[in-house]
C-alpha cells in the first residue's frame, strides 16, 4: 500500500473513491434531510442556495442529500459484482487453464458465446423481464462480466501451471483444488488486481446507465443513473438537477479508472 | 482460409443458436403476458386465453421453439406487438438509422485515436505522453450520458447552438445535420478514450523492438521510423480491438439514442423489453448478436492480413 503513494493516477485516483466511500457511510449523519422528504415550496428556488446546497430535484428533494444518499448502493454493488464475477471467474479460468482438453474447450466456448453478446441488451431483456433488484443487479454483472475474469486467469493458469512449484506441488499428492487455488491463483493476483479495479468502474458506469433506461435501482431511493433519467428532460429550465447526479457518477468512475491505471504502472515498474 | 472461415461459422451459428434458445425461454417466465399485452387491462381472463390458445402459447416450449427457428429459416420474424408491423420492417428501418449514427461515430473514432494514440506512444513518458493517457482515461471514465448532459448543456441549455434531440425529423428550425453533431460527438468522445489507450500501448511495446533501434541507428528521420517501420506493426492489436469495439458501440448507442430521443435499434430494444415485445426482443437480440460475431470475424480477418506470419 506504500507504494501507491509513488504513482500520481494512483494516489489521485485513491483519494476519490476513500472521499466517496466516507460520504457514503457518513451519510446518515452529514446528509442535511432525509433522501426522499421532498418540499414542493422549495421548487419555487430550485437552483442552490443556503437552504439546499445543490438546489432541489423535480419534486423538490434536497439534492445534496440524495448525491450523498445515492453513493450507498453504488459502492455496494459495483465491488460486491466484481468480486462475485472474480469468484467464478477465476474457478472457470484456472479450471479451464488447469484441465484443458475438452473441459477446457467447454467453458472456454461458453464465455466465447457471452463474450460476443452486446451485453447491454442481454441486461434489458433480463432485467425488464425479472424486475431490478439489487440482487438482480449484481446477479447479471457477475455472470457478464465473469468471463473476462477467467479469459485472463486461464491465460496465466495455462503458463503458470508448467513451473515446478506447481509439479513439486503434485509430487506432495496434493488435491487438483488446493494446486489451483493455492500454488496458481495467488501468482496470478497481479493482473487481477489491476482488472478488477477497471472493472469496478465500469460497473459503476453500467449501475448508472441501467438507471438512466430505467431499468437500474427502483424508485423512490436515490439511485444517481435515476436521477438523471428523471431529470434531463427538464434541462432546459433546471440544468443542475441533471448536471449534479452526472457530476457525482463520472467523479467516482474517474477515481476508480485513475487507480487502475496506476496500479498498473506499479506494476510494470517491478 | 476455407478452415477459418469453417470455424467461424460453426462458431456464429452455435451462438446464435444458443442466444435465441435462451431468449425463448425467458419468455416461459411469463405465460399468458402476451396475449394480455396485446389485449391491454381490461381483457377478461377468458379472452386473453382464448387469444394465448389461438397464439398457440399453450403449447410446449420446444415445440413452439422449433416451429419459431422454422419460421426464422423461412424469412419471418413474426409481428411487433408494441410497433404493430411485421418485425423485420421494424428492425429494418431503425438499424439502417443506427448505422447512420455508427458509421459517422466510426469515421471520426478511427482517425482521432489513431493520431492520439501513436503521439502519445511513440515517446512513452513525455509530457505528450502522459497529457493524452489523462486525458483519454478521464473521458473514458464518464457514463455516455453523463456525457451527453454535460455537452448538451453547453451547447443547447447555454450556448444554444445545436438541438437537444435528433429525430431525424427536421424540425424546431433544426436540420438532420445539426440533430446529429451531438449524439455523434458523444459516442466519439466515449469510445476514443478506450481506442487511444489501446492503440498508444500496442505503439509503446512495437517502439521498444529491435527493428525500431537498428532503424533508429540506421540513421532513418524519426518521421520515417514512426510511418514506415512503427506504425504497421503498432496497429496489429488495436484492429481487433477496435472491431471488439462494436460491442460497446452498440451498448452506448443503447444510451446515445435514449438520451437525444433518436429512432434507433437501441432504443427500440430498450422499449420492445419494456413493452415485453417477446418477437421483436427476441429477432433484435438475434441480429445484434450476428452482428457481433461477424465483426470479430472481420476483425481477426484484418488481423491476418496485417500480419504475415500469421497468414499461413
Amino acid at each position: 500500500m506504500a507504494a501507491l503513494g509513488e504513482s500520481t493516477p494512483a494516489t489521485v485516483g485513491l483519494a476519490i473513491v476513500l472521499l466517496w466511500a466516507t460520504l457514503a457511510v457518513l451519510a446518515p449523519l452529514i446528509a442535511p434531510y432525509p433522501p426522499n422528504a421532498s418540499d414542493l415550496a422549495a421548487l419555487a428556488h430550485a437552483t442552490p442556495s443556503r437552504t439546499h446546497w445543490l438546489g432541489t430535484d423535480h419534486v423538490g428533494r434536497d439534492l445534496l442529500s440524495r448525491i450523498l444518499w445515492g453513493a450507498r448502493p453504488v459502492l455496494v454493488i459495483a465491488p460486491l459484482a466484481v468480486l462475485g464475477a472474480a469468484a467464478l471467474g477465476s474457478l472457470l479460468g484456472l479450471t479451464a487453464g488447469y484441465y484443458g482438453r475438452w473441459i477446457g474447450i467447454v467453458i472456454t466456448r461458453a464465455c466465447d458465446i457471452v463474450l460476443s453478446f452486446p451485453v447491454i441488451i442481454l441486461y434489458m431483456i433480463i432485467l425488464a423481464h425479472f424486475g431490478s433488484s439489487a440482487w438482480n443487479i449484481i446477479g447479471v454483472l457477475t455472470l457478464t462480466k465473469a468471463p473476462i475474469i477467467a479469459r485472463i486467469v486461464r491465460g496465466m493458469t495455462l503458463d503458470l501451471r508448467e513451473r515446478e512449484y506447481v509439479a513439486a506441488a503434485k509430487m506432495r499428492g496434493e488435491s487438483a483444488l488446493y494446486i489451483m487455488l493455492v500454488e496458481i491463483l495467488p501468482n496470478a493476483r497481479g493482473p487481477l488486481v489491476v482488472d478488477m479495479c477497471l472493472r469496478t468502474g465500469y460497473n459503476v458506469i453500467i449501475i448508472g446507465v441501467l438507471g438512466f433506461l430505467g431499468i437500474g435501482l427502483p424508485p423512490p431511493d436515490p439511485d444517481w443513473g435515476g436521477m438523471v433519467k428523471d431529470t434531463y428532460g427538464m434541462m432546459m429550465v433546471w440544468p443542475h438537477m441533471a448536471l449534479v447526479p452526472c457530476a457525482a457518477i463520472s467523479s467516482l468512475v474517474v477515481g476508480f479508472n485513475l487507480l487502475a491505471v496506476g496500479l498498473r504502472e506499479l506494476g510494470l515498474r517491478d | 482460409m476455407a478452415r477459418f472461415f469453417a470455424k467461424h461459422l460453426a462458431f456464429l451459428l452455435l451462438t446464435l443458436f444458443v442466444v435465441s434458445f435462451l431468449v425463448f425461454t425467458l419468455n416461459e417466465f411469463s405465460p399468458g403476458a402476451v396475449a394480455r399485452k396485446i389485449l391491454g387491462a381490461y381483457a377478461t381472463q377468458e379472452q386473453v386465453d382464448v387469444l394465448t390458445r389461438q397464439m398457440g402459447l399453450d403449447r410446449p416450449l420446444l415445440v413452439r421453439y422449433v416451429d419459431y427457428l422454422r419460421a426464422v429459416a423461412a424469412g419471418d420474424l413474426g409481428q411487433s406487438a408494441r410497433f404493430k408491423a411485421p418485425v423485420r420492417e421494424v428492425i429494418g428501418k431503425h438499424l439502417a438509422n443506427t448505422a447512420l449514427l455508427a458509421a459517422l461515430a466510426f469515421a471520426c473514432i478511427v482517425p482521432l485515436s489513431m493520431v492520439l494514440g501513436v503521439a502519445a506512444g511513440m515517446r512513452e513518458g513525455s509530457r505528450l505522453d502522459r497529457a493524452i493517457l489523462m486525458l483519454s482515461t478521464v473521458v473514458a471514465s464518464i457514463p455516455e450520458f453523463a456525457l451527453g448532459v454535460f455537452l448538451a448543456s453547453v451547447f443547447v441549455v447555454w450556448l444554444g447552438w445545436l438541438p437537444g434531440t435528433a429525430t431525424l425529423v427536421a424540425g424546431g428550425g433544426w436540420s438532420v445535420a445539426a440533430q446529429l453533431v451531438l449524439p455523434v460527438a458523444v459516442i466519439v468522445l466515449f469510445d476514443s478514450g478506450y481506442v487511444v489507450s489501446m492503440i498508444r500501448a500496442s505503439m509503446v511495446e512495437v517502439m521498444q523492438r529491435p527493428y525500431i533501434r537498428t532503424a533508429v541507428l540506421k540513421g532513418l528521420s524519426f518521421r520515417r521510423v514512426i510511418l514506415s517501420h512503427a506504425l504497421r506493426n503498432a496497429m496489429l492489436t488495436p484492429i481487433t480491438v477496435i472491431m471488439l469495439q462494436i460491442n460497446y458501440l452498440v451498448a452506448g448507442v443503447v444510451v446515445v439514442e435514449t438520451v437525444f430521443a433518436y429512432p434507433g435499434f437501441g432504443r427500440m430494444m430498450l422499449e420492445a423489453a419494456l413493452f415485453k415485445d417477446i418477437a421483436l426482443v427476441e429477432a433484435g437480440a438475434l441480429v445484434a448478436v450476428f452482428l457481433a460475431v461477424a465483426t470479430n470475424v472481420l476483425g481477426d480477418l484484418a488481423y491476418m492480413l496485417l500480419d504475415p506470419r500469421i497468414r499461413a
